[in-house]
């Protein structure tokens, strides 16, 4: 299958209260290849994810990758919000946590987090994004090349015809 | 193997980091973060983990002035310290943090005490050691990647 030359970057809205983790996972999302919007709380990322609805969806999320300890807002409590929302449940979400807490990493996981990653983030775990990314695309290029297939198909019939003419 | 001297001499301060413990393999992954686009990324996270190191540093020491400990208050503080030295692989940093972690726990507040001096003592030490680290870097000069093969 052949990438198109203008298909676009993905768009990872990453949440982490710590600017220190902001700047590490900015950076291994970047260098992996993703676009990247860094927010520092689950009210800001809510308000970005808001702000593009009313805005001709100029900018499109497709993925979320959130902390799951801030203040306020916890990164729970942020999934559980774009889950069920109408307008933002398909995004995929992925939950981060320097602690290891088991019925935690359920509990996101059972609620519709993709994955959960445990501090330090590594390269080798922003690698396990692409599937959930891909899919979402592949499904979305499906959709897209069946409609298209409806507009093309009588001029491919009139050449394969051509053809045999030539022939 | 390094034939400029002073490449050869931050490999050996490099590997010291890491034979003492003060550094793990996080500290390995931030420097596979640094590239052309960001040749200072390394010192630049530690930067930004001493701003808030010095801040929470501080927080503890006014929590432990205050009598009886707010445990909890002391306990939430590490967790943020030591979730940051994890994230620049403070190896020894971050081990005295869950010491005192686990002090907070059980209510102990002369271990939290003793704990709490032994890690700004490993701290301290960590600040000079990557500091000579980081200065020898710059004056190295960056580093000549070999270049792939297409």
């Amino acid at each position: 299958m052949v990438m198109a030359a203008s298909e676009t970057k993905f768009h990872v809205l990453a949440v982490d209260d710590t600017l220190i983790d902001r700047k590490l996972i900015e950076k291994l999302l970047k260098t992996s290849s993703y676009q990247v919007t860094a927010v520092d709380s689950g009210t800001k990322a809510l308000e970005f994810l808001g702000l593009n609805n009313n805005d001709h969806h100029d900018v499109e999320v497709n993925l979320i990758i959130t902390d799951y300890c801030m203040p306020g807002m916890t990164g729970y409590d942020l999934l559980r919000k774009i889950k069920e929302s109408s307008s933002f449940k398909d995004i995929p979400v992925v939950t981060m946590s320097s602690d290891n807490i088991p019925s935690r990493i359920n509990r996101c996981l059972e609620d519709g987090a993709e994955e959960f990653f445990l501090k330090p983030v590594q390269l080798s775990d922003v690698n396990k994004l692409r599937p959930h990314l891909m899919k979402r695309r592949t499904q979305t290029n499906v959709n897209k090349r069946k409609s298209m297939d409806e507009i093309v198909s009588p001029d491919r019939a009139r050449a394969r015809y051509n053809e045999l003419e030539v022939k | 193997m390094e034939r400029n001297p002073m490449r050869r001499q931050l490999a050996i301060m490099r590997q010291s980091l890491f034979d003492q413990g003060h550094v793990d393999e996080q500290f390995v992954q931030l420097e596979e973060l640094q590239d052309d686009a960001n040749p200072n990324f390394v010192e630049e996270v530690v930067t930004l983990y001493y701003r808030d190191s010095a801040r929470i540093i501080l927080n503890i020491e006014q929590a432990l002035e205050r009598k009886p400990f707010d445990f909890r208050k002391l306990d939430a503080y590490m967790h943020q310290f030591k979730g940051s030295s994890s994230s620049i692989g403070a190896k020894k940093v971050k081990a005295e943090s869950t010491l005192f972690r686990e002090y907070c726990k059980s209510g102990n507040g002369e271990g939290c005490m003793r704990s709490f001096q032994q890690l700004k003592k490993e701290y301290a030490t960590l600040r000079k050691k990557l500091g000579a680290y980081f200065q020898l870097a710059r004056q190295a000069g960056p580093v000549e990647t070999a270049s792939r093969p297409k």
